[in-house]
């Protein structure tokens, strides 16, 4: 496995005493999405500006393309592109000036220069405004803007922090099949940050949960969901209430944190298809009716909850909530 | 080469704002107008002190022009502050571009700024009757010494807002600095009748530095001596000035 981006241990704290960065370490493999969740504050943006060397770690270390990031900067910088959350375009320059000042920052210049700046104005659409103060852009059109100036220079490894915050769906759908294409075609590697599930589970190839400066669990969003046992079964009962109902389904191998809520009958199954004959028959022994069984996944939504979240509910506060 | 096209390409940004902005170039022109008209005006009665030699507007030319220089330059540091919070700055650390280039591009639209300035003083005294003595060379000499003395200040100005990142604490050096500067040096009164402790002081104040250079250069029989010495010390302070801004971009990663 070819390792484009890793970090070990990096700490960092803030004055007075906020820790940002708690022992985080990664491991992204060159040419594909890893995906950075977590909610604000849990260290995802520092993370980029560590590896972006942007600032320094307080300890731990980390090599960006083979290079080690704290010992040798400059030579990091050349390899990689940011795209920061915040807007990095000159408001007062054109899309163009915005794109030849960065090209000659990355010591790209003349006819080549120009050659890049008229591809990446014409693959991101920004012929039409290449000319017009960046002021005057849409959001989705600044974040193009933002995108191209991180690609000018062709990097092999390219960091975007919340790259779609702020983006209407439609626009953000299309900045997802950028992304897509970047690391398929073009075999770049991609540290993405991201609150967004959706975003993480359709991009991402692998995933880090952040929490509180450190990485809580990591693995592809299918090993992260399978981590949670089992999955939710739904019944819907014909007469709400009914008596023994709760019981009768808890004496079913295999199924647990059994909750009634109204109509509604949820349960958990290591394994949900093969449990649902049962449960039925269960149900019917006691007589009662369900008019729809509905099996769910786990969703990422879970997965985040449970390794983020101080949202994170737990079902029996709700049922007892029930209950009362 | 690289480090050339890359301060050129900072400097730009600068000379595009003022070029496309009609209001920044109008008040740009009209303030050294002002200032010229304003304190011409105002100090006019000090040719009556006892002790006073010649014209008023020969002795007040290389003053105002001093005086503007440092101003300006002062507010230099503001684009670097407004960087910051918008998130261009990081995106320009983040790129390998030489970090003196940075500030050398700033210094070299703020220098800009201040030559053209510069200019409209010395056309303007010109028409209200000025002496250049030293003829176009003396005044060339003028217009340099503003511009060494316009580079220290604003790579001192950058220095500061890219490690205090507060436009509060920007206003608060230049606001605190313009006048004491000013006022401990011989821009508006000659040397004989100012306070002989001010007269020690203003020996150290790069401010008179340059008023005494200029004036001489422009205004009288030119000391090359003392141009020349003085043109050194500026240009001595204009770079170390600039080395401490490049130095406080480093400065500011660190405290991210």
């Amino acid at each position: 496995m070819d390792v484009a981006v890793e970090a070990n241990d990096l700490r960092k704290t803030y004055d007075p005493a906020v820790t940002a960065l708690d022992g985080l370490s990664l491991s992204v493999e060159s040419a594909t999405i890893f995906g950075l969740l977590g909610p604000n504050g849990a260290g995802k943006s520092t993370t980029v500006r560590v590896l972006s060397t942007l600032c320094r770690p307080d300890s731990g270390s980390a090599r960006v393309a083979g290079i080690d990031v704290l010992a040798e900067p400059v030579r990091v910088r050349h390899a990689i592109g940011v795209v920061a959350q915040k807007h990095g375009a000159d408001p007062e320059a054109t899309g163009r000036e915005n794109l030849v000042l960065g090209g000659e920052f990355y010591g790209i210049t003349g006819r080549e220069l120009r050659q890049r700046v008229a591809q990446a104005l014409e693959r991101f659409g920004l012929v039409d405004a290449a000319d017009r103060k960046a002021r005057t852009y849409s959001g989705g059109m600044q974040r193009r803007l933002d995108i191209a100036m991180g690609l000018l220079h062709r990097p092999q490894v390219l960091f975007l922090d919340e790259p779609t915050t702020g983006l209407d769906p439609e626009a953000r759908v299309e900045m997802w099949r950028e992304i897509e294409r970047l690391a398929g075609e073009e075999r770049m590697t991609i540290l993405l940050t991201t609150h967004h599930l959706e975003e993480a589970d359709r991009l991402a190839s692998r995933l880090a949960i952040v929490d509180r400066g450190r990485v809580v669990a990591e693995g592809t969003p299918d090993q992260l969901k399978r981590e949670l046992d089992g999955d939710t079964i739904q019944i819907e009962l014909a007469d709400p209430e009914v008596a023994g109902a709760r019981v009768a389904l808890g004496r079913v191998a295999g199924v647990d944190d059994v909750q009634l809520d109204g109509r509604t009958l949820r349960a958990r199954a290591h394994d949900g298809s093969a449990a649902i004959p049962a449960v039925l028959a269960a149900l019917g022994a006691h007589g009662v009716t369900a008019t729809s069984v509905t099996l769910a996944r786990p969703s990422l939504d879970d997965v985040y909850l449970r390794h983020a979240g101080r949202a994170f509910r737990t079902p029996k506060t709700e049922l007892v909530e029930v209950a009362a | 080469m690289t480090a050339l096209r890359q301060t050129w390409q900072v400097a730009l940004r600068g000379v595009r704002v003022f070029v496309r902005n009609p209001a920044y170039l109008g008040m740009a022109l009209m303030q050294p107008i002002i200032w010229l008209l304003l304190f011409g005006a105002l100090f006019k009665a000090v040719t009556q002190i006892p002790g006073f030699d010649g014209s008023y507007i020969d002795f007040l030319t290389p003053g105002i022009v001093v005086m503007l220089a440092v101003s300006s330059a002062g507010w230099t540091g503001m684009a670097f502050i407004e960087d910051i919070q918008s998130g261009v700055m990081d995106r320009m650390l983040v790129a390998p571009v030489w970090r003196g280039a940075l500030n050398a591009g700033s210094v070299v639209y703020a220098v800009l700024t201040i030559v053209i300035q510069t200019v409209v003083i010395v056309l303007l005294a010109l028409a209200l009757g000025a002496d250049y003595v030293g003829g176009v060379g003396g005044v060339l000499v003028l217009i340099l010494v503003a511009a060494l003395l316009g580079a220290a200040f604003a790579s001192l100005s950058n220095a500061i807002a890219v490690l205090a990142r507060q436009r509060e604490a920007l206003i608060g050096a230049v606001t605190f600095a313009l006048l004491p500067l000013t006022f401990l040096s011989t821009a508006l009164m000659q040397q004989s009748l100012v306070p002989g402790w001010i007269g020690t002081v203003a020996k150290f104040n790069p401010v008179n530095w340059a008023v005494e250079a200029g004036r001489s250069a422009a205004m009288q029989e030119i000391d090359w001596g003392l141009v020349a010495g003085r043109v050194g010390l500026l240009a001595g302070l204009a770079l170390v000035c600039a080395m401490l801004a490049t130095r406080a971009f480093s400065a500011y990663q660190r405290s991210l």
